[in-house]
């Protein structure tokens, strides 16, 4: 009687100390999800700053006056430009329809 | 000796323990050790189950926070997923005026930080001074917080909230609109969607400890819904150069305002729409009506000659002309009852070909009035004249057409060519893809879809073939607009020059207007461009707002890589609108 009482007790002491220490871990993990999920809000944020940032550098008008302010750069125009039309049966690239400036008025 | 023998003595010998005492004294220690028990065991009953509630609830006072979870505004996306409008956490700053103790030094820096003069702070505080809660200001962004609640003055305190972020700024403001501080819709999309894009914030209980961290979620967590995002059919790149054009022509011209659609001819997305003038929907220190409106949209007007190729449409449709009947314009004037109408330049006999190309309001008239109105009535109202386009856009207009019971003659000969009915730009825009496609009506959208949708058909093929034949004469080198066309692709389109009207009275303030699509051969997109009393002189719809359309028109069509489907790059714009021979460049 004696020694299943003592045995017992054993368990016992063994099944208090499982369950500090599974709380410990429990609240330690509580911990590192939490600060996981404040990460992620912070990286989704720090992702729509980015976001923002990247279309107000890449706007079209800012594209448009500093191409053509810093880089001297001019619009395309028909009069200079070459079609080159992929034929999909030889798979080679030819000239397009339009032909540069001397087709101007051609019909 | 006597201590040797005591110790000798065995202890159940010693003669204290032979004093015999009563049994009840024992009992009577028992009896306390088992009340003590009982009592214990009847404390914690009590504790464990009659105020475990109660007691609980103490605890969790001390020791629970619900915790707010915000969720996020959806964002704006073009169609090709450049951010229109995005949403960033900020903070309200506020204030406890009585608690509020700062240092000169720290005062002063604290108005630097909010933008405003210490003197106007001081001045808020004082005035909110018998109040608990005062903001100072909203919508601060968060890295400037961060540096007002580094100063630790005591009695500020700062609050959660997002700011409304619109990276493209005034090129779109009409579209997107804007919210206010509250993060609610007021304009645009942001108002007509505004339940799909608020999101529902959830909350959790929580317990923390004495460091204020989180230990553990007391109940089931209700998750933030985050708004959803949103892809309009704009596309960003288009709708700047359509801006860019309309702006540009806008100052040309000194106008008043304008507006330019961009439609695609496959889906019926909207690809862009700009007005003039605008705002910066970042910036909402002073905004006027004028400034908010979204003509395009909201804003109707009498669309004059763009109706014309409706009339010729149904003409064709009913049998009564064929492209090539020949009518009699001359002399330029045609007298209805009491009214007179008149065309710009006096014609001779015209092709009904030649009628739309050259836009005269004489031969229009004449066509009108061998129609029954009723016809004429279920024309212009099944190409959606009178009908608020259903686009989910807040504040679209339906226009004018009244009813054709009501039409006396030299109204049903007014309506043919644009006058006495009003449209906004959008309805005139659509109403053009009947001749665009093989003769649908296609919906539009303001919102991505990528299918080609089915159109509600108006006109047969060869009618809608024939329309067409007869707006690329109309923008071509012998029609109103030759100004309206591109090199390396054919277009055709329709100018429009309204008279405005003040009261009842048309007065000589103009509406210049054009609506085209390009390229001919299977057309793409439909431009159409409206500029309010241009003042600088021209004042047609071929010199004003046909170059407009031009420039839009080519770079969307490059922009969206249409092959070209015309050999000319050197265009032959004669110097008078109605000149030159027909046949040189089309």
């Amino acid at each position: 009687m004696l020694r299943l009482n003592l045995v017992l007790v054993f368990l016992l002491v063994v099944c208090a100390l499982g369950l500090v220490t599974s709380q410990d871990r429990a609240r330690k993990l509580f911990g590192d999800v939490e600060r996981a999920h404040a990460q992620a809000s912070r990286l989704e944020v720090q992702w729509d700053q980015l976001q923002i940032e990247q279309t107000v550098l890449a706007k079209a008008s800012r594209i448009d006056t500093k191409a053509r302010r810093e880089l001297s750069m001019e619009s395309i125009s028909p009069q200079r430009t070459l079609h080159l039309v992929v034929d999909p049966v030889e798979r080679v690239v030819r000239l397009g329809s339009t032909a540069p400036a001397e087709a101007a008025g051609a019909r | 000796m006597a201590r040797r023998t005591r110790r000798n003595v065995p202890i159940a010998s010693n003669p204290l323990l032979q004093v015999r005492l009563p049994a009840y004294r024992s009992q009577l220690v028992m009896l306390f050790v088992a009340v003590a028990f009982v009592a214990l065991a009847a404390r914690t009953v009590w504790l464990q189950v009659f105020s475990q509630g109660y007691l609980q609830q103490q605890g969790e006072l001390r020791y629970g926070r619900t915790i707010e979870l915000p969720a996020s505004r959806g964002k704006i996306f073009d169609r090709n997923g450049v951010v229109l409008a995005s949403s960033l956490p900020a903070r309200a700053v506020w204030a406890i005026p009585e608690q509020v103790e700062a240092t000169p030094q720290q005062f002063a820096e604290l108005a630097k930080l909010l933008g405003t003069s210490e003197r106007e702070l001081r001045g808020r505080l004082a005035q909110a001074a018998d109040r608990s809660f005062v903001y100072l200001k909203r919508q601060v962004d968060a890295d400037v917080a961060e540096r007002v609640a580094a100063l630790r003055i005591a009695g500020i305190h700062q609050q959660r909230e997002y700011k409304r972020h619109y990276p493209q700024g005034e090129t779109i403001a009409h579209v997107v609109g804007f919210t206010n501080v509250e993060d609610i819709g007021q304009e645009g999309v942001e108002l007509a969607k505004n339940p799909d894009l608020a999101g529902k914030p959830g909350s959790r209980r929580v317990i923390r400890d004495r460091y204020g961290r989180v230990v553990e979620n007391v109940e089931a967590v209700r998750e933030p819904h985050n708004g959803r995002d949103l892809a309009l059919s704009i596309d960003s790149t288009i709708q700047f150069l359509a801006f860019d054009a309309l702006r540009d022509a806008v100052h040309e011209h000194k106008a008043k305002a304008g507006a330019a659609v961009v439609l695609d001819v496959h889906t019926g997305e909207i690809l862009a729409l700009a007005n003039w003038p605008t705002y910066n929907p970042n910036e909402r220190g002073q905004l006027t009506g004028a400034q908010l409106r979204n003509r395009a949209i909201t804003d109707t007007f009498e669309p004059g000659s763009t109706m014309k190729p409706f009339t010729a449409a149904l003409a064709l449709e009913l049998g009564q002309v064929r492209p090539d009947t020949v009518i009699q314009t001359a002399p330029g004037r045609l007298k209805i009852g009491s009214a007179t109408i008149g065309d710009a330049h006096p014609h001779g006999l015209l092709t009904i070909e030649q009628i739309v190309q050259k836009s005269s309001n004489v031969g229009t008239a004449k066509m009108a009035l061998a129609m029954p109105a009723e016809r004429m009535w279920e024309m212009f109202s099944s190409v959606g004249l009178g009908q608020a386009p259903r686009i989910g856009f807040p504040g679209a207009v339906a226009g004018r057409l009244r009813p054709y019971r009501s039409w006396k003659p030299i109204e049903q000969a007014t309506m043919s060519y644009g006058y006495g009915l009003s449209v906004s730009l959008l309805q005139l825009a659509r109403a053009y893809t009947v001749f665009a496609t093989d003769g649908e009506l296609l919906p539009v959208s303001m919102f991505k879809h990528d299918d080609a949708v089915g159109g509600e058909r108006i006109v047969t093929p060869a009618t809608a073939r024939a329309v067409r034949h007869m707006l690329e004469l109309a923008a071509g080198p012998g029609g109103t607009a030759p100004q309206a066309q591109i090199s390396g692709y054919r277009v055709a389109g329709k100018t429009g020059t309204a008279h405005k009207r003040d009261g009842r009275q048309y007065v000589n303030k103009y509406i210049a207007s054009f609506v085209g699509f390009a390229p001919v051969s299977d057309p793409r997109v439909i431009v159409a461009v409206m500029i309010d009393e241009p003042t600088a002189g021209k004042y047609y719809g071929g010199t004003v707002a046909a170059p407009v359309f031009a420039r839009i028109a080519g770079d969307t069509l490059r922009t969206l890589r249409v092959p070209p489907d015309s050999t000319v790059v050197k265009l032959e714009v004669p110097t008078s609108a109605a000149g030159h021979d027909a046949g040189a460049a089309l």
